[in-house]
Order: C-alpha cells, then sequence, then structure tokens
C-alpha cells in the first residue's frame, strides 16, 4: 500500500545498483534533503541548533565512520573518542597554522590526519581480532589522551590546556566562534554529514565495501579468492578513520568551541558512538543515523517531557532519563539484535503490503 | 607419458591442451607429519583432473599448497611454463586460480550478487577515490561485471535468489552459490573441493551438469577432490591417486580403476 513496488521495473544495471532503487524511498529521501537545507534553517533556533541538531548531525558522521571499521569490516574499536580529538587537535593546530586558509579544508585535512593516525593503530588488527582487537585500540584512546594533554604543543602552549576555536568564516558568514549565527553552524554541518553519508554509501556497495565485508564475514576465504587482507583492513581503518576526524573537528570547531581533551573525547564517547553503532545497525549507512539519532533525541525528548511538560523537579529528570534510556536499549536489544535498521528494514517489508496479510 | 607441449583429444571429441600447471617432487610437511611426499603430476589445460584417495592421504593438502594456502618445503609449481615463487593466497588467486572449499566458505553477510561480484576482485581496479564518488571508471566497471555475473547467475540457474542474503539459503544452492563466485573470477585453473560432499542424488547430478558444462562452455580447467567414486569415473579425464602423502595411481579412469596398488588401497590387502 504505502510501499508500490508494482510496475517500478529497472532496465539497467544501473537503475538496479542505486541507493534507493524503490521510487517512493527515492522522492522521501529527496524530501528529506529539501527539507533539511532549505526549511529547517529558517525555522530553528540557538536551542534546537545546540541540543538537538548539531549533536545529531556530528554524532552521526562518527557513527557511519565507526560502522564501516566495525560493522562492515569486523574490527571492533574501542578507540573512537582519541580519534575524534586527533581530528579536533588538527583540527586546531591548522586553524591557527594557517588562518587564511578557508576552515572547510581544515576539517577535510583534519580528516586526513586522523585517517593516518588510525591506520597506524589498525596496525595490529593483522595479527589479532575480536576482543582482543578491541583492548589493542583501547590503547590508542588512553595514548592519544595522554598525548594531547600533555605535549603543550598540540594546544598552543595555552596555560588552561584547552583549545579555543577562533573565529572563522565560510562566504562571508561566520561558522566557528561566539558569533555564529545558529543556521550557518547547522548548515556547515549538515553538508558534511550528506557529503559523508554519500561518500560512505558508494564506498560500502561498491568493490571497497565487499572487500571489508569479506574480510568480516570469513577472512580465510576472502584471502583465498584474493582479497589482500593487509589493504582491506588498513583501507577500513583509514576511511573510518576520516570520518571520525571530521566528526571530531566538527564537534570541537563547530559545536563546543572549546575543548578539553579528557572531558569531550574520553573513554565514554568511544562507548557512545560504538553504542549508536550497535543500537543503529551494524553495517548500515541508515543505522548510524538512527542510532545517533536515539541516543541525542531521547535524553532531549525525555527531559522536555518530564521537565517541561510533567514538571519535575530536574534532578529527578535526569536520573530517570538514565533509566528510561538504558532500558530502553535493552528492550530494543532483546526485541532486534540488529539494530533498527533492521527493524526499519522489517516495517517496509510489511508496508508492502499493508493493509493485506498476503 | 604424454609430451608436456602437445595435447591429445578425449573420446568425446574434446581438445585437451598442453601442461598449464605441473607440480615437481611436492613434500609438504606438518611437524614431524609428512602430508605429502615427493609427489609429481600434471593438469592440462582444458581437461577436468580429479584428485582421490582414502581419508587423510593428502588431497586437501594437496589443493592447498596448488591455491597457495600452504607452502611446500621441498619441491616446485610450475604453472604456465613458469617457476611459481612463494607466495601469498591472495597473489595465487589473482593470478587465475580460484577454489570452492570442502565446507562451505561464502559471506553469510552478504547477498548472492555480492559474493559472486567478490569474485571479480581480479578484474575490477578502480581506486578508492573513484568507488567513494561512484562516477568514471568506478560505475563503468561495476555494470560491465555486473553483465559477467549475471551471466554466471543464469548459467547456474540462481536468478531467484540474486538478492537473498547467502545466510538463508539451504546448503545445495549454498555449494552453487559458491562454484559462481569461483566461476566469476573467470580462472584458468579451477580447484573444487568436494563439490558433492552432503548432496542427495539429485544434487549430485545437477551438480555434476554444471561441472561438465562449465568445462565444456568455458573451457575451463578443473582439479577436483571427490569421494563419490562414481561421479570421479565419469567426470574425469584423468585421475590422481594418493594414499598416506604418496601418489599410487595416475591415469585415466580406467587405468586407475585397474590398478592393483589402488585397488588395495581402497579394498585393503591381507598383511600375513
Amino acid at each position: 500500500m504505502f510501499y508500490r513496488e508494482a510496475g517500478d521495473f529497472k532496465t539497467s544495471y544501473v537503475e538496479d545498483g542505486q541507493t534507493f532503487p524503490i521510487k517512493f524511498d527515492r522522492y522521501r529521501y529527496y524530501a528529506v534533503l529539501i527539507a533539511a537545507f532549505a526549511v529547517v534553517p529558517f525555522i530553528i533556533n540557538d536551542y534546537w541548533v545546540n541540543a538537538v541538531f548539531l549533536p545529531f548531525l556530528i554524532y552521526s558522521i562518527a557513527a557511519i565512520g565507526l560502522n564501516i571499521l566495525v560493522g562492515y569490516c569486523g574490527q571492533v574499536s574501542l578507540g573512537t573518542g582519541g580519534f575524534m580529538a586527533v581530528g579536533a587537535y588538527a583540527c586546531y593546530k591548522l586553524m591557527t597554522a594557517f588562518p587564511e586558509v578557508n576552515i572547510f579544508f581544515h576539517v577535510i585535512c583534519a580528516g586526513g590526519i586522523t585517517a593516518g593516525v588510525c591506520v597506524l593503530f589498525g596496525l595490529p588488527s593483522l595479527r589479532i581480532k575480536g576482543f582482543y582487537l578491541a583492548v589493542a585500540t583501547l590503547a590508542a584512546q588512553f595514548f592519544l589522551v595522554w598525548m594531547f594533554n600533555r605535549v603543550s604543543w598540540f594546544y598552543n602552549y595555552s596555560a588552561s590546556g584547552q583549545i579555543n576555536a577562533p573565529e572563522r568564516t565560510v562566504f562571508g558568514t561566520a561558522v566557528t566562534g561566539a558569533e555564529t549565527a545558529p543556521w550557518a553552524a547547522y548548515l556547515f554541518c549538515l553538508v558534511f554529514t550528506v557529503a559523508c553519508a554519500i561518500l560512505a554509501r558508494n564506498l560500502t556497495r561498491g568493490m571497497a565495501g565487499r572487500k571489508w565485508m569479506a574480510i568480516r564475514d570469513m577472512d580465510i576465504a576472502a584471502e583465498i579468492i584474493g582479497v589482500n587482507p593487509l589493504r582491506a583492513k588498513l583501507s577500513a581503518f583509514g576511511i573510518s578513520g576520516f570520518f571520525v576526524g571530521i566528526a571530531g573537528a566538527l564537534f570541537f570547531a563547530v559545536y563546543l568551541g572549546a575543548v578539553e581533551v579528557g572531558e569531550a573525547f574520553g573513554i565514554t564517547k568511544s562507548f557512545l558512538v560504538l553504542f549508536m553503532v550497535i543500537i543503529g545497525g551494524l553495517g548500515s549507512i541508515f543505522g548510524s543515523f538512527a542510532g545517533a539519532a536515539f541516543l541525542v533525541l531521547l535524553p532531549v525528548l525525555l527531559k522536555n517531557l518530564l521537565v517541561g511538560t510533567l514538571g519535575w523537579p530536574t534532578d529527578l529528570a535526569a536520573h530517570l532519563e538514565f533509566m528510561i534510556v538504558g532500558g530502553l536499549i535493552v528492550i530494543f536489544l532483546i526485541a532486534e539484535p540488529h539494530g533498527l535498521a533492521q527493524l526499519w528494514r522489517v516495517a517496509k517489508e510489511k508496508l508492502r503490503l499493508w493493509p493485506f496479510p498476503h | 607419458m604424454l609430451d608436456a607441449s602437445e595435447g591429445y583429444t578425449t573420446e568425446d571429441g574434446r581438445k585437451i591442451g598442453g601442461v598449464v600447471m605441473e607440480m615437481k617432487n611436492i613434500t609438504l610437511r606438518f611437524g614431524g607429519v609428512v602430508a605429502i611426499k615427493d609427489i609429481s603430476f600434471d593438469i592440462r589445460e582444458g581437461e577436468i583432473r580429479a584428485i582421490i584417495g582414502p581419508n587423510g592421504a593428502g588431497k586437501s593438502s594437496m589443493l592447498n599448497v596448488i591455491s597457495g594456502f600452504y607452502n611446500p618445503q621441498d619441491g616446485q609449481v610450475f604453472y604456465k611454463g613458469a617457476l611459481r615463487p612463494q607466495m601469498k593466497p591472495y597473489q595465487v588467486a589473482r593470478q587465475g586460480i580460484a577454489r570452492t572449499f570442502q565446507n562451505i566458505a561464502l559471506f553469510d553477510g552478504m547477498s548472492v550478487l555480492d559474493n559472486i561480484m567478490t569474485g571479480r576482485i581480479r578484474q575490477m581496479d578502480a581506486g578508492i577515490f573513484a568507488q567513494a564518488i561512484w562516477k568514471g571508471k568506478a560505475e563503468r566497471e561495476e555494470v560491465e561485471n555486473r553483465e559477467t555475473v549475471e551471466k554466471i547467475i543464469d548459467f547456474l540457474e540462481i536468478q531467484h535468489i540474486r538478492k537473498t542474503p547467502v545466510g538463508r539459503l539451504p546448503y545445495g544452492l549454498k555449494k552453487r552459490v559458491e562454484l559462481a563466485r569461483a566461476l566469476a573470477a573467470e580462472p584458468s585453473i579451477l580447484l573444487l573441493d568436494e563439490p558433492m560432499a552432503g548432496m542427495n542424488v539429485e544434487e549430485k547430478e545437477d551438480m555434476s551438469r554444471f561441472i561438465l558444462d562449465v568445462n565444456d562452455e568455458f573451457g575451463t580447467t578443473i582439479a577436483l577432490i571427490e569421494h563419490d567414486m562414481g561421479v570421479v569415473m565419469d567426470l574425469s579425464d584423468r585421475v590422481v591417486v594418493m594414499d598416506y602423502g604418496k601418489k599410487i595411481g595416475d591415469g585415466t579412469p580406467d587405468e586407475v580403476r585397474n590398478n592393483q596398488a589402488v585397488i588395495d588401497a581402497y579394498l585393503g590387502v591381507a598383511h600375513d
């Protein structure tokens, strides 16, 4: 009923291989894009941007990055917080060292630098797998945070040990610093999120993605049919690092503005992004968005509901919030271990036939 | 024996070419255990070559040597006339040697189509940046290779499960998908490790037909291990028989059938 597939025939392999093969899906995707670019910027205020949109967009990028590594290539990583810190500090150093260059390029370069660091810490993956690799990446997390705390070159020898994003503009409009308009920050992040999602989708539906999934599903068979495990694993680490680095750079420069590394990029951040990926759905780009939305929006929603609507005291609401979110995670994972993306797929299957049972 | 450079014609009129792969005095040891002891044989272009033997004879080890998974301690492997240096399994694969496994080794999380497309790895080399923007070479390559893959899907009659995740398929179909993935590589030698293991008679007949068709239609050289003697004798042009890591027979099915050493190995001999 809602999903009209009948009559939607494909006559070429290009059509068959596109991201949204069903017309209805495609139009909804365009509608979401138009709304995100042309409607939302005009109606959002400071609260919506800082509480909802920026964290959602930025965590989505990080989740996409981690999903490529964990969901597609099967290499568990607990170093996401540390890699985001690399992105943030790389962006900061570039912003202060080359103030005349557009911040757009700083963010991309920060992603590139993070990719390099990520490949370096991905080297152990050639020898160790699974939980043991997770522990090895934990070393990256602690080492990187320690390094950004101790080596004062990274924070330009500032007395506080913090890094602060100076004001930078794109097309004459400030996107970082105190004077930033909410819509400018939002649009700047949105461009990155959309671009990252499209790039990630293209990579995962092509040969690169197939190599990663082959390594994930059965590494020995992958090698015997011609996948170079070294290159496949390290390219997953590199590309994952690129996205995570961009997320880290935006998180620091656009969202927070000022960062103290242990607080902003600690181990909790690694777990948060990993949970997003698991709850959203391993091996799914949509799942990365769903997971980020779940963990960013739900607390905000609950807070508004409990404090705003029901008038409960803030501290009580804050505690309840943790309990409810925790409970929901457990319930969701029991109901659908493959995450929200799988739930969505099942719902779509049902909608194709609704209201008929067969 | 036959001359290395010239081929021969089989009874049913197929032309068999020169030697494409030659194993010379291969010895493979695992610590103190000798899995393969000084074995030599060759594989000719276009033929179906079977390796048989009782359990533990070293057949799978032999296949693993050919596919580069094991490196023998002694002996040489000649491929297309040149000595093959020690290389990694993926390098061997890229030279055009594809294989299937005794216990299916498909990628369960991927669709049938993606599994078979993975087999095209040798033919697809668009850079990662081209793939990320999905323009130019990456897109063209994807479509061209999809066409080849669809032909193989057609050939093996698995059109209806094209988009199904492999994990959900029954055993017989999985075996067929695995064959499709190996075929997708357009290999010069196709290695099949017990392609009929665990199948019922009907599935075995289907699989035998596919193997013969592949050989006939694409002229693919096939080396296979199989326990079902009826199948082996029917399919293969020449048979190598192994027992306890040694070669005890080599020749046409008829020659092997009448070889006393082979009969002894299979039926046992009285030790007095």
